[in-house]
C-alpha cells in the first residue's frame, strides 16, 4: 500500500466508504435471509427466498475496479455480484427491493438476487458461470464501432476461468483490440472444488500470455493495490490499447451460498480469510497512517448503516408485484 | 428388506451398487466429490470409491461432458452430472450433436452408454436461470433417452437401468423431490426402496391412480399435484386416472392410449414450458392414434415466460393442484 499517500484523502475515504457499505449491506442481508428460515432451514421460506451468494471479504475487488468506472462503462458480474453492483452505483433501494421480490425492485421482482440489471449505470450480472466474458466483448465492439470511450469489465470467479467462454472471449478481445477488462475474482473455491484441483496454472493472470495481452495478479487484501492495477487496465482500454486480464486474490468470508455448511473447507482457510479481510486491513491502514481519525470513520459507518437500513425499509415496505405481472414483458414492444 | 429412502440417497445407492458391480462405471461433475453433489445424488461415493472414479471437475461442462463420449467409446460407462439443467447451454454441442448421434452416425459402430444426470425444477425463487425443467428440449433430439423419476423407488430402479443401457440417458431429478433437508419435498416421494439392486424399465409409464372420467398425465413433482387434484375431484364425484410417464423417450404409448380410451378426457400437466414441448407431444400422440375424446384436451403447463423470481409471480405461473382441478372441471 506504498502508493496510498499519493492518492487524495477524499478518494481514500470514498474507497473506505464503499467497502464498508458493501460489508454492512451483506451482513444485514444475511440477517434478513435467515428470518423465517429458523429453526429449520428451508431455502424457499422467509422474506428473501431462493439462493443468496454474499460477497463479504471480496469488497476490494469491486471497489478497486469500479472507482475507475463511469456510469456509461459496462460491468457484467456473476451470481455473486452485490459488491460490484454497489460499487458500480446500482440503486441500492431498488436492488434491495428486487432481492425481496418486490414490485419496486430493479426488475419488478422478475430477476432476483442473481439477475440484477440497472441500465442507468450499465450493470448486469447472471447466474451462469462464465457468461460475462463474451458479453463484455460485445460492449467493447460497440464502443469501437460507435467511436466512444466507454469500457467493459467482465467479472468471473476463478472457476469461471475454466469455461470455454473465458478463453474464446480473451482471444476475440485481443485480436480486435477491444476496450475490455477481464477480472478474475479468485476466492480459491468453485463451490467446494479448490482452485488447485481445478486450474492447471497457479495464477489465472498467466493465461493472458496465451492471448498476447497483459495479465496481472494482485492481492485483494490490499485494496490500494487493486485500485492501482485496475487504473492501469482501464486507462489502457480507454487509450485504445486493448484488453487486460486482472486476477484479484480474494477470500470468501462466508459459504458459497447462505446455508452452505462448508464441510469441505479447512478451518485454516477461513482463518486466512479473516486475516486477509480487506476492509479491516484498510481501516487499520487509514488509522495507522493518520489519514483518517476514528471519528471520521465512525461518521462514515453511521451513514452507511443508515443508508442500508433505508434500503431494507424500502424493500420491506414495498408491495409485492401483481401476480399477472409474471406474464408480461417477455418481448419488447408490447405485452 | 425395504426401508424408506429419500430420492437423493436412492440415487447415490444405485450408482454405488453399479460401481461395485461394474468397474467401468465412474462419475464426473462439479462438486460431486467432497460435497456429494449439490442435490446429494453422489453422497458418500468419494469415500467409497476414491477420486479416480468419483472425479470432481472444473466448471468446464463442454470438456467433461464431451469427455464422457470419449470414455464411453472405450468401453467405460460414465455418469456425468450437469449441476442444474439450466446450465446445459455451455455443453449442448457435446450432448446433442455428439453423444446423441454417435451411434447413429457411426452406423452402429459406436455405443454411448452415458448417463447425464441433472437437477431441474423451481418453486423456491431461484429465478429464470436456475428453475427450468427443459426436458422437452432434450426429448426433441433423436438419440437421447429421457427419464424423470418421481419417487425414490423409481429413482433407484431408473438409475440402474440408465447405467446399464447402451444408449445415452438423460436422467432428470426434480430438486423438490430429492428429500433434502433444506428443500421441501412431498413426503410421498420418499418411499420404500429395496436394498438389493433392481431395475425399473426405461419406457414404462405407471398408472399411479385409477379413474374412469379423465386421464391426468405428468412427470416428477407434477405427479403429486395431479394426485392431490384427483383426491379433491374424487370428493366431487370425478374419477381421475393419474399417469406418471416416468420416461419421455421412449414414451409408453400403450399405457397412455389405454387410459385415454377408457376415460375419454385428457389433461397434461407440465412444469416445462407450454409450447413445443411434452404437453403437445402427449396430446399429439393421443390424437394421432385416433382416440376419440369427449372434450378437447387441456394443458396445464408453464406459460411461455421465463421463471420469475418473486414468490408471488412464480406461484402464479407454476402449475399446481388448483390449476389442474380447474382444467379438469373445464372439460367435464
Amino acid at each position: 500500500m506504498e502508493k496510498v499517500e499519493e492518492i487524495p484523502k477524499e478518494t481514500l475515504l470514498e474507497i473506505y466508504k464503499t467497502m464498508h457499505k458493501i460489508r454492512t449491506y451483506e451482513e444485514t442481508l444475511a440477517e434478513w435471509y435467515y428470518k423465517g428460515k429458523t429453526p429449520r432451514f428451508d431455502i424457499s421460506a422467509g422474506p428473501i427466498p431462493g439462493e443468496l451468494h454474499l460477497s463479504s471479504g471480496q469488497e476490494s475487488a469491486a471497489v478497486g475496479v469500479c472507482m475507475h468506472l463511469k456510469p456509461e462503462d459496462a460491468l457484467i458480474g456473476t451470481h455473486r455480484a452485490h459488491h460490484f453492483a454497489i460499487a458500480k452505483g446500482v440503486d441500492l433501494k431498488k436492488m434491495t427491493a428486487e432481492i425481496f421480490g418486490k414490485a419496486t425492485g430493479l426488475s419488478r421482482g422478475k430477476g432476483g438476487h442473481m439477475h440484477l440489471f440497472d441500465a442507468n449505470v450499465n450493470f448486469s450480472c447472471s447466474g451462469i458461470v462464465g457468461a460475462s466474458f463474451p458479453q463484455a466483448v460485445g460492449v467493447g465492439i460497440a464502443a469501437k464501432l460507435k467511436g466512444e470511450d466507454y469500457v467493459a469489465v467482465a467479472v468471473g470467479g476463478d472457476g469461471a476461468a475454466n469455461q470455454g467462454t473465458f478463453h474464446e472471449a480473451l482471444n476475440l478481445a485481443a485480436i480486435w483490440k477491444l476496450p475490455v477488462i477481464f477480472v478474475i475474482e479468485d476466492n480459491s473455491w468453485a463451490i467446494s472444488v479448490p482452485k488447485e484441483k481445478s486450474t492447471a496454472v497457479a495464477k489465472n493472470s498467466e493465461r493472458a500470455a496465451g492471448y498476447g495481452i497483459p495479465g496481472v495478479s494482485v492481492d485483494g487484501a490490499d485494496v490500494i493495490a487493486v485500485y492501482e492495477v485496475a487504473k492501469e487496465a482501464v486507462e489502457r482500454a480507454r487509450r485504445g490499447e486493448g484488453p487486460s486480464l486482472i486476477e484479484i486474490k480474494v477470500y470468501r468470508l462466508r459459504g458459497h451460498f447462505e446455508g452452505d455448511p462448508q464441510h469441505y473447507r479447512p478451518k485454516e482457510d477461513l482463518e486466512l480469510a479473516r486475516q486477509k479481510d480487506p476492509l479491516m486491513n484498510f481501516e487499520k491502514l487509514l488509522l495507522e497512517k493518520g489519514i483518517a481519525t476514528e471519528d471520521e470513520l465512525n461518521k462514515i459507518k453511521e451513514e452507511n448503516i443508515r443508508e442500508v437500513q433505508e434500503a431494507i425499509d424500502f424493500a420491506v415496505n414495498s408491495p409485492y408485484p401483481e401476480p399477472e405481472e409474471a406474464l408480461k414483458g417477455v418481448f419488447a414492444g408490447g405485452e | 428388506m425395504a426401508r424408506k429412502l429419500p430420492m437423493y440417497k436412492a440415487i447415490s445407492e444405485a450408482i454405488a451398487q453399479e460401481m461395485e458391480r461394474d468397474e467401468n462405471v465412474f462419475v464426473m461433475g462439479e462438486d460431486i466429490g467432497a460435497y456429494g453433489g449439490i442435490f446429494g445424488a453422489t453422497t458418500g461415493l468419494l469415500e467409497k470409491f476414491g477420486p479416480e472414479r468419483v472425479r470432481d471437475t472444473p466448471i468446464s461442462e463442454a470438456a467433461f461432458i464431451g469427455a464422457a463420449l470419449g470414455a464411453a467409446s472405450k468401453g467405460m460407462r460414465p455418469i456425468v452430472e450437469l449441476m442444474f439443467v439450466d446450465f446445459f447451454g455451455v455443453a449442448m454441442d457435446q450432448i446433442y450433436n455428439h453423444i446423441a448421434k454417435a451411434h447413429y452416425m457411426s452406423g452402429g459402430q459406436v455405443k454411448m452408454p452415458v448417463v447425464i444426470m441433472t437437477a431441474m425444477g423451481g418453486g423456491y425463487s431461484d429465478a429464470a436461470q436456475h428453475s427450468q425443467c427443459l426436458y422437452g428440449l432434450f426429448a426433441h433430439v433423436p438419440g437421447l433417452k429421457i427419464v424423470i423419476p418421481s419417487n425414490s423407488y423409481d429413482a433407484k430402479g431408473l438409475m440402474i437401468s440408465a447405467i446399464r443401457d447402451d444408449n445415452p440417458v438423460m436422467y432428470f431429478f426434480h430438486k423438490g423431490l430429492m428429500g433434502l433437508g433444506w428443500m421441501p419435498s412431498p413426503p410421498e416421494a420418499t418411499v420404500e426402496v429395496p436394498e438389493e439392486p433392481y431395475t425399473v424399465p426405461i419406457g414404462e409409464a405407471k398408472v399411479v391412480k385409477e379413474g374412469s372420467d379423465v386421464t391426468i398425465v405428468g412427470v416428477a413433482k407434477m405427479v403429486y399435484e395431479a394426485l392431490w387434484a384427483a383426491e379433491e375431484l374424487e370428493k366431487e364425484g370425478i374419477g381421475a386416472e393419474v399417469i406418471d410417464l416416468r420416461t419421455l423417450v421412449p414414451v409408453d404409448k400403450k399405457t397412455l392410449l389405454n387410459s385415454v380410451k377408457k376415460t375419454g378426457r385428457l389433461v397434461v400437466v407440465d412444469e416445462d414450458y407450454r409450447s413445443y414441448g411434452m404437453s403437445g407431444e402427449v396430446i399429439a400422440t393421443v390424437v394421432e392414434n385416433g382416440i376419440s375424446l369427449e372434450a378437447p384436451p387441456v394443458r396445464v403447463a408453464y406459460p411461455d415466460v421465463p421463471v420469475p423470481y418473486s414468490r408471488v409471480l412464480e406461484r402464479y405461473v407454476l402449475p399446481d393442484k388448483e390449476k389442474i382441478i380447474n382444467a379438469v372441471k373445464s372439460i367435464m
